[in-house]
């Protein structure tokens, strides 16, 4: 893998750091006229998430991280893995839960989502931005609610619950925002 | 398709017109001639710190490189010697790989030099230059005050500066930003302490002369016995928190000059660096008699992007080193 000079970090560059990929988010050059120049880089751990700032000395270099973002397709989940496949050379992929995370509740089998590779195997799973799921179990709507009304909570097929309007009803498929976990409308049905 | 703009708006380029000629006016009115010396000479300078960008024709051997200017420090001392009077130029200077928010590697910097100022008038010429620039842009120039380093350091960060131990830098870097990894020398974690904790603490409180750098710190400024203790009679001009001038009470003993040079190309050696011949005719300058004087160079880039709320030099360029 190429390394690369602290001049070269741009936001979205993947490295290597202390034995973890990471992405680099920020960089800012800092340098007293007379003096060392620095680069305070903002940095997320793309295993912990974590997100923090490190000081290098300009110049440095980090060995870059074989981190791909590919897009796949969700095929099933067998309990223990969830399983994906990459659409154009149907090449198969598992990953565990601690790869998938919090995404597996937005995960419908035959959805897109970007599956993100670290030495060829998932490190992370990000659902689309939106999907559309269907109500499993909610309250009955009351009559007369209209789109003012309140919210109530409602389970989706995915195991997700999420807030929905009032007049929203058990069956119904719903958009939601997956960076948010908000309802944004009723799916026009197939 | 737009990447043939200007970074600068044409509101802008016309602000920077404005500044350009404050800055002349200013000069002219007190008697201060402009001059142009080279911006490629056939030397640079031994700061370990500044690296230079190298000009060469296609056949040129590498000993026949020359170098753009990281200042005209070197060029205006030797008119100095010759009797100029007091001076200034404005211009462009070059470092290498310095780009960022706040850098550019080719930037205008205005220098001058004043036989027979101290820095206290030195500095309070900067300050009346600045108030001149800004009201050209109809902006008022902040409050002004003065402060020695040792006494920001006791203040953001309860240290000395002059005696803490390297290791004691080191810990109250960690405070302020992971720095696994990082190893700098006693100047270096200085240098890490001022951008990172002390520069941000400057931004609220307009325009901040810093003085009494410490000795190890001095570049080609006179070294002064303050209170006891040895200091470089060394000045910074921050603006908003961001560095705009750095001022010295000049060297004016070849001796010290070769000294100093020398400690530098150590550094350079074992920073793994390429060392730095000393300009012979500048010593032949220093040794002929360069006049008792204070000199500063100032970042007019810098001054724009203050003067008008930018984030990024890029706003205030015509072309920054990306669109160049």
């Amino acid at each position: 893998m190429a390394s690369f000079s602290t001049n070269e970090f741009r936001s979205g560059l993947k490295v290597m750091l202390d034995g973890d990929p990471c992405s680099i988010l920020e960089n800012e050059f800092v340098k007293p006229g007379k003096g060392q120049a620095f680069n305070r880089v903002r940095l997320r751990n793309l295993k912990s998430g974590r997100v923090w700032e490190r000081t290098f000395k300009s110049g440095e270099s980090l060995e870059g991280a074989d981190v791909v973002d590919v897009t796949m397709q969700y095929l099933y989940s067998d309990g223990e893995f969830w399983h994906f496949m990459e659409p154009n050379t149907f090449e198969q992929h598992q990953a565990d839960a601690a790869a998938v995370g919090d995404s597996a509740k937005w995960l419908k089998e035959q959805d897109s989502c970007e599956v993100t590779l670290y030495n060829g195997s998932p490190l992370s799973v990000t659902p689309a931005n939106f999907v559309e799921l269907e109500i499993v179990e909610t309250d009955p709507g009351l009559k007369g609610d209209t789109a003012q009304g309140g919210t109530k909570p409602a389970t989706l097929s995915t195991g997700a619950v999420v807030r929905v309007p009032l007049f929203i009803t058990q069956g119904e498929v719903i958009r939601v925002d997956t960076r948010t976990g908000d309802y944004v409308a009723r799916a026009s049905k197939n | 398709m737009d990447g043939w703009r200007p970074g600068a708006s044409a509101r802008t380029l016309r602000a920077r017109a404005e500044v350009f000629r404050a800055i002349r006016d200013f000069f002219h009115a007190r008697g201060v001639i402009e001059v142009d010396t080279p911006l490629i000479g056939r030397f640079g300078v031994s700061d370990p710190a500044i690296e230079p960008l190298f000009v060469s024709a296609p056949r040129d051997a590498i000993a026949a490189r020359r170098f753009l200017q990281t200042s005209p420090e070197f060029a205006m001392k030797r008119l100095l010697a010759a009797g100029s009077g007091p001076i200034y130029q404005l211009g462009k200077a070059f470092r290498a790989a310095e780009e960022g928010s706040r850098h550019n590697p080719e930037f205008t910097m205005l220098e001058w030099y004043r036989p027979g100022f101290d820095l206290d008038q030195l500095a309070a010429e900067v300050a009346d230059l600045l108030g001149d620039c800004l009201g050209a842009l109809g902006r008022p120039l902040p409050a002004v005050s003065t402060a020695a380093y040792a006494e920001l350091f006791e203040e953001v960060l309860a240290l000395d500066p002059h005696s803490a131990e390297t290791d004691c830098l080191a810990a109250a870097a960690a405070a302020f930003t992971d720095v696994s990894g990082l190893v700098l020398d006693r100047d270096g974690w200085l240098d890490l302490l001022m951008s990172h904790a002390v520069e941000p603490a400057l931004r609220d409180r307009g325009l901040v002369v810093v003085k009494d750098y410490p000795a190890s710190q001095a570049a080609l400024a006179r070294c002064v016995e303050r209170d006891g203790r040895r200091v470089a009679d060394r000045c910074e001009v921050f603006l908003g928190g961001v560095e705009l001038a750095n001022g010295y009470r000049e060297l004016l003993d070849p001796q010290v000059h070769r000294e100093r040079a020398a400690v530098d190309n150590a550094r350079r050696r074992a920073a793994g660096l390429e060392e730095r011949k000393l300009d012979p005719r500048l010593l032949d300058a220093l040794s002929s008699g360069l006049p008792d004087c204070s000199g500063v160079a100032l970042g007019v880039d810098r001054l724009l992007m203050h003067a008008l709320g930018a984030d990024r030099l890029d706003e205030v360029l015509p072309f920054s080193w990306g669109r160049a």
